[in-house]
C-alpha cells in the first residue's frame, strides 16, 4: 500500500481556495489531479479541497509502519476455562510457538490449585521484522472446584489491577514516553463442548467481565462435536449469550461505520468459533498438517471443514488485532479511569481502598 | 456353562451310570425357573450433564429410555437441584426378560457450587436399601421387589487431566454402598494415546484416594480359556473409554451405529475404536456378580450399621446419619 515518494517530486502545496467543481456532496469526488497514487478526495466544508497535486500525505502510512517496527507492539491475551480444555495448545497452536508452558498435564506433583491463580508469562516473537511481546496470561484453577462460587474475582481483580497501573502512570507529573501496557487486551473464553447449553459459571463469569474486558468465546476441542451437533451448540450458545446481556467482542456498539458493520457481523453470526488445538505435524495426503491423530481419520487443525481454527487465527490476528487493543484502550480503561476519577473527586490517585471503591487499587 | 451341560447331557441319558442320582441337573430347574420369573436391574448413572450418558444408555440396551426428553439451557439450571428419576424398561431377549430400571441424576455437578449435589443420591441408595430392609422383616416376603441400586457407572470427563475433586469425593461417598464402575465418556475426544494416558492417570488417582471400584472376579480354574482371556482384557481395560450412539452411518459399505465426523467415522461396535464393547460385554456377562456382591457386600453392610443403630424400620421417616439439610433434599426427589 506504501508507496516509495522519489524525493525530487515536492510539487508546491495547492492554495486551500474553495475551487469550483467541489459541490456540497459528502463522498469523496476524486478530483484531483493527482498523477502518483491516491487522489484525495474532495470534503464538502471549506479547508482541505481537491489536491492540484500529490502531496505525500498517504506516506505516513509507511511512516507509521516504520516506527512500528522499530519500537514493536505489546500484546496480552489471557485465556480462561476449566482445566484439560487445551488452552496452552490453543495459544500455542495460534501463535506457532511454544509461548505457554502446556498446564498441568500428566506430572502426578501438580495439582489443580484450590484458588485462581493467575500466571503471566512474557515472549518477544517475530515477524517479517515486526516485533511483538506478546504476553499469555494463564488461569490456572479457574472452575476446577467442587465449589466455584466467586472464582472469576481474582480474575477481575487483576484486569482492574493493569488498568489501575497505566492510570497510575499516565497521571504521573513526569511520565514516561511509552507507558508499559499491561492491561488485558483480549480475554480467550474456553466454553466446555457438551452440546447441550452452557453452563452456569460460563454465564456468571461473562456477565461479570464482559464489561470489563475483550471477551471472545471459543467452543474447545470442538473435534468432540458432529457437524450437526456443532451448529445446534453455537445457536444455543448464541442465544444463551443473547438472553443474558453478554456482549462479546466484537461488541455491536463499538461499530464505527456500515464497512465495520458488514464485517463484524459476519464474524458474530459464525462465533463461537469451534477450534481443535494441536502442537503435532501428520501427514495427510503428502502434506504435513497439524492435527490430531486417531483410529478413525486425523483431525486436520487448519482446514476450515474440520474446525474453525483458521478463522479464530485470522480475526484474532489477522484483522482484529489492533482493534482489540484500540478497545480496550479507548473503551473498556477509559471507563475504568472515568470511574476511578469520579470517584475519588480528583486527579490524585489513592493508594489506599476507599470503602464505596469495589476496586482495589492496592498498587 | 457349555461344558457342564455336555455333562449333565451325557449322564442324563445314561441313568443306568452307577452312583448317579440326577441331582446335576438341578442348575437346569433353575435356569428355568430363572427364565419364567424374568431378571430385575437397576443401573445409575451418575456424570455431569453433556457427557453423554442418555445415549450411552440408549446405546447399550438399544432402547430410547428418554423419548420425551427436554434438556434445559443454562438459566432454567440456576434454580435446580439434583433430581432422580428412574425409568424402568422391560426388554426381552429370546425369551429371557429383563426388567431393567435406569436411575438418572440430572443437575448433578450443574451447580456453581456443587457441595451438596451427592447427598441426594446417596439418599436415594439407602433409602432403597431401607425399602428392601422393611421388606425383608415383613410378614408377607412372597413378592419383594428389588430396586437397590445394582451398580453405578460413573461417567468421567475425557477434557480433564485425570479425576475432578468432584469425582473423587462423589465415589468415596458411594463405594461402600454401591457397585462403582467408572467410565470414561465421549472417548472419541481422545487420541490413543491420549486415552491411555488417562486411564492410567485415573487408576492411579483411585489408587491414591482409596477409592474402591467394582472388580471383576477372576475366572474360574474350571472354565475356558476364551473366557478366562475375555476376563483378563475386561479387567485390563478398565476404565472403560466409551462412546455411544444409536445413529447408522454407512462405513465401508456397511451400516454401523457410529459418529459421522468430517474427518472419519467412529464406530460404536468397534472394539478398536473404543470400549463400548467392552462394557456392555461386563454389564452382560456379570450382571449376576453385581446383583450378589449388592446383596453380599452393600446391603449387608447397610443392614448390620442400621440394625446396630436401631430405632424404627419404616421405610419413610428415619433419618441419615448427615446434616438435617438432607431430610430436606429427599423431600423434592422424585421416588418411583
Amino acid at each position: 500500500m506504501s508507496e516509495i515518494v522519489p524525493p525530487e517530486v515536492r510539487p508546491k502545496p495547492a492554495v486551500p481556495a474553495k475551487p469550483s467543481h467541489v459541490g456540497p456532496s459528502s463522498t469523496g469526488i476524486p478530483s484531483a489531479l493527482g498523477s502518483q497514487g491516491s487522489g484525495v478526495g474532495g470534503h464538502g466544508s471549506g479547508g482541505g479541497s481537491a489536491l492540484l497535486g500529490y502531496i505525500g500525505i498517504d506516506t505516513i502510512i509507511e511512516q507509521m509502519r516504520k516506527k512500528t517496527m522499530k519500537t514493536g507492539f505489546d500484546f496480552n491475551i489471557m485465556v480462561v476455562g476449566s482445566s484439560g480444555l487445551g488452552k496452552s495448545t490453543l495459544v500455542n497452536t495460534l501463535f506457532k510457538s511454544q509461548v505457554s508452558r502446556k498446564s498441568s498435564g500428566w506430572s502426578r506433583d501438580e495439582k489443580i490449585p484450590k484458588t485462581v491463580e493467575i500466571k503471566a508469562v512474557s515472549h518477544v516473537i517475530e515477524e517479517g521484522g515486526v516485533k511483538m511481546k506478546l504476553t499469555v496470561i494463564d488461569t490456572p484453577g479457574f472452575g476446577d472446584q467442587i465449589n466455584n462460587e466467586n472464582c472469576w474475582e481474582p480474575i477481575s481483580k487483576y484486569i482492574n489491577e493493569q488498568y489501575e497501573k497505566f492510570l497510575k502512570e499516565e497521571v504521573n507529573i513526569a511520565r514516561k514516553k511509552r507507558i508499559p501496557d499491561t492491561r488485558v487486551h483480549c480475554c480467550l473464553y474456553f466454553i466446555c463442548p457438551t452440546g447441550h447449553s452452557l453452563r452456569q459459571l460460563d454465564t456468571e463469569f461473562m456477565k461479570h467481565l464482559s464489561r470489563v474486558v475483550n471477551i471472545i468465546p471459543v467452543i474447545a476441542k470442538s473435534d468432540t462435536l458432529t457437524v450437526e451437533e456443532k451448529n445446534e451448540f453455537k445457536q444455543k450458545v448464541r442465544k444463551e449469550l443473547e438472553i443474558s446481556g453478554i456482549e462479546f467482542y466484537p461488541q455491536k456498539e463499538f461499530d464505527e461505520d456500515l464497512e465495520d458493520k458488514s464485517d463484524n457481523d459476519k464474524i458474530r453470526e459464525a462465533m463461537p468459533f469451534a477450534v481443535v488445538g494441536s502442537d503435532k505435524e501428520y501427514q495427510v495426503n503428502g502434506k504435513r498438517v497439524l492435527g490430531r491423530k486417531t483410529p478413525w481419520g486425523v483431525v486436520e487443525v487448519e482446514n476450515p471443514n474440520h474446525c474453525e481454527f483458521a478463522q479464530l487465527r485470522d480475526f484474532l490476528i489477522r484483522s482484529h488485532l489492533q482493534d482489540l487493543k484500540e478497545v480496550t484502550h479507548n473503551i473498556h480503561y477509559e471507563t475504568y479511569r472515568a470511574k476511578r476519577l469520579n470517584d475519588n473527586g480528583g486527579l490524585h490517585p489513592i493508594s489506599s481502598a476507599t470503602p464505596s471503591d469495589t476496586q482495589e487499587s492496592n498498587l | 456353562m457349555s461344558q457342564a451341560e455336555k455333562l449333565k447331557q451325557g449322564q442324563f441319558t445314561n441313568p443306568e451310570t452307577p452312583g448317579y442320582v440326577g441331582f446335576a441337573n438341578l442348575p437346569n430347574q433353575v435356569h428355568r425357573k430363572s427364565v419364567k420369573k424374568g431378571f430385575e436391574f437397576t443401573l445409575m448413572v451418575v456424570g455431569e450433564s453433556g457427557l453423554g450418558k442418555s445415549t450411552l444408555i440408549n446405546s447399550l440396551f438399544l432402547t430410547d429410555l428418554y423419548p420425551e426428553r427436554i434438556i434445559p439451557g443454562a438459566a432454567e439450571k440456576i434454580e435446580r437441584t439434583v433430581q432422580i428419576e428412574a425409568s424402568t424398561v422391560e426388554i426381552e431377549e429370546r425369551g429371557v426378560k429383563l426388567r431393567l430400571t435406569v436411575v438418572d441424576t440430572p443437575g448433578y455437578g450443574d451447580a456453581i457450587n456443587s457441595q451438596d449435589c451427592f447427598s441426594t443420591i446417596i439418599a436415594y441408595i439407602d433409602d432403597q436399601f431401607e425399602r428392601y430392609l422393611h421388606d425383608e422383616s415383613g410378614l408377607n416376603r412372597r413378592h419383594i421387589v428389588d430396586n437397590r441400586v445394582h451398580c453405578c457407572f460413573y461417567f468421567i470427563s475425557p477434557l480433564g487431566h485425570g479425576l475432578k475433586p468432584l469425582d473423587v469425593q462423589f465415589m468415596k461417598a458411594i463405594h461402600n454402598k454401591v457397585n462403582v464402575v467408572p467410565v470414561i465418556a465421549k472417548a472419541d475426544t481422545l487420541t490413543l494415546r491420549e486415552r491411555e494416558r488417562l486411564k492410567r492417570r485415573i487408576l492411579d488417582e483411585i489408587d491414591e484416594h482409596g477409592i474402591k471400584i467394582y472388580h471383576l472376579p477372576d475366572a474360574e480354574s474350571d472354565e475356558d480359556e476364551d473366557f478366562k482371556e475375555q476376563t483378563r482384557i475386561l479387567k485390563a481395560s478398565i476404565p472403560f473409554a466409551v462412546v455411544g450412539s444409536n445413529q447408522q452411518i454407512e462405513a465401508k459399505g456397511k451400516k454401523v451405529r457410529g459418529r459421522l465426523y468430517p474427518w472419519g467415522v467412529v464406530e460404536v461396535e468397534n472394539p478398536e475404536h473404543n470400549d463400548f464393547l467392552k462394557l456392555r460385554t461386563m454389564l452382560i456377562t456379570h450382571m449376576q456378580d453385581l446383583q450378589e456382591v449388592t446383596q453380599d457386600l452393600h446391603y449387608e453392610n447397610f443392614r448390620s450399621e442400621r440394625l446396630k443403630r436401631g430405632g424404627r424400620l419404616s421405610s419413610h421417616g428415619y433419618i441419615l446419619p448427615l446434616s438435617p439439610a438432607t431430610v430436606v433434599h429427599m423431600k423434592t426427589q422424585h421416588l418411583s
